[in-house]
């Protein structure tokens, strides 16, 4: 097999790749703010439900999720659904990082200083007004960093979708490799992670530039 | 009739506060009333409830007992002993009434100063942003920062800081503005030129309430000064009489120490 046909045979891998990565970026990121509220929540059980649910999703492998996930509505419920992989990958990646954005978030919440919050009281400012004026821009900015390492972890977490036997570009490559008794397939794969990381390391210092015209 | 029953309006009173965090009692039934146009300083030593006297009376901590009253909205009465805060509609109406500039200024970082000064009014009184930013330039001008209102409050000075402050609390219009220790974080060169705006906020009549250690300060600008210790009043009146002629013996022993 040519190098070109390989490239070309792993190419719609990177595409089912990318899905992952954007659609998990896009449910966890705002579902982790909800996470993140129910867990200040001032309701003990809230918050205690919520504890144990960041302490599962942060304490146990991510692959082990992703076949719990997968397999139980079938061992819980004799459920066999149709196209049913690419949603429980969604969903274990979508939960489990929801989980980490949360508590980056409530670190972020954290480090205003309470000063921030008597000031907009003061004044006048509503507690919606106050979270999404005041305290969510000085957050976002002091979270920057941390997300990126979040972001940087998950492009190459998307690879675990392998244990589902997803056809992301890890997969296909471990497919190649082995019928072709080639390593190329996994070099192609590690450029691609690696080239997709730049990229999100490029982007994020753009975003953390923009918010430094303010200290 | 007119001027001079204006005068006597009293804006602000509280009534009998008590406070305590945990064992330690911080406010035993103090009573503080303000009339228009009235400047008042509290001075005391550290740790005297000066702080927490204005705090309370800013709704950032609530009473154990005791009345808080802006003129004619009353926000928290006592019954059997315990305080009762009025609903959140009539305290929103009393917050209206009041603005507060703390010692550590707490400007919003990531908003410009002329942003600071005019996003209340657009954002809680709703006035139109043509108004309000009209009205914050003024404010910024009466305050020697109209060139400064694109910056943001990290490139500014502590005085410049706090006088963005000043002008943000006035920019809402209070009847009573309180100032809590407001050069307590500047060091001495910037202080005067903090003491400088509030001076000229006193010769314009505006009502206020100042918790300062800027004993010189408190003498010239009062109309009343205030000395509190241990939770309580212990001398009250006009500033020459608390400064020059003090009555009571922790009053006299207070202003010795500051002297030396």
């Amino acid at each position: 097999m040519s190098f070109s046909t390989m490239l070309s045979t792993m190419i719609p891998g990177m595409f089912r790749t990318c899905a992952i990565f954007f659609l998990t970026l896009l449910f966890a990121l705002p579902l982790g703010l909800v996470v993140m509220l129910l867990r200040k929540s001032r309701f003990p059980v809230i918050s205690g439900i919520t504890k144990v649910f960041i302490a599962i999703m942060r304490g146990t492998p991510l692959m082990l999720q992703l076949l719990v996930w997968y397999f139980s509505p079938y061992y819980l419920f004799r459920l066999s659904i149709s196209g049913y992989r690419f949603t429980a990958i969604l969903l274990g990646f979508s939960l489990n990082y929801a989980a980490y954005f949360a508590e980056i978030y409530r670190a972020g919440i954290e480090a205003i200083p309470v000063g921030q919050y008597e000031a907009a009281q003061v004044l006048g400012y509503s507690k919606f007004q106050t979270f999404f004026k005041i305290i969510l821009p000085q957050v976002i900015k002091t979270i920057l960093p941390a997300i990126t390492n979040e972001v940087i972890t998950l492009v190459k977490d998307t690879s675990l979708a392998f244990s589902l036997a997803y056809s992301e570009v890890f997969s296909i490559a471990k497919q190649i490799s082995s019928s072709q008794t080639s390593f190329t397939p996994f070099l192609i794969a590690g450029v691609f992670y690696f080239v997709a990381n730049y990229l999100v390391a490029y982007a994020m210092e753009r975003l953390e530039q923009a918010f430094k015209y303010y200290d | 009739m007119g001027k001079e029953s204006n005068l006597s309006e009293t804006v602000f009173q509280m009534d009998n506060i008590r406070k305590s965090f945990g064992e330690n009692n911080v406010l035993k039934d103090i009573s503080v009333s303000v009339n228009k146009g009235e400047v008042v300083s509290i001075i005391g030593p550290s740790g005297s409830g000066k702080s927490t006297l204005l705090r309370c009376a800013t709704f950032l901590e609530t009473i154990d007992a005791g009345e808080i009253r802006y003129r004619d909205i009353t926000a928290v009465t006592t019954t059997d002993g315990k305080a009762v805060y009025r609903s959140s509609a009539d305290l929103q109406k009393a917050q209206r009434r009041f603005g507060l500039v703390f010692q550590q200024f707490n400007l919003f970082p990531h908003f410009s100063v002329l942003k600071n000064v005019m996003d209340a009014p657009v954002s809680v009184k709703k006035q139109s942003k043509e108004a309000a930013q009209a009205k914050a330039m003024e404010l910024l001008r009466k305050m020697g920062l109209e060139d400064k209102a694109d910056a943001y409050p990290g490139q500014l000075s502590g005085g410049q800081q706090q006088r963005v402050a000043i002008a943000r609390a006035l920019a809402m219009e209070p009847e009573i503005l309180f100032f809590d220790e407001p050069t307590s974080a500047l060091d001495p060169e910037l202080t005067g030129e903090v003491l400088k705006v509030i001076r000229l906020l006193a010769e314009e009549k505006m009502t206020m309430v100042i918790v300062t250690h800027e004993m010189p300060f408190a003498r010239m600008v009062s109309n009343r000064v205030v000395f509190m210790d241990g939770g309580v009043i212990v001398e009250e009146g006009d500033p020459e009489d608390v400064f020059g002629n003090p009555q009571q013996e922790r009053t006299k022993q207070f202003l010795r120490n500051y002297q030396q």
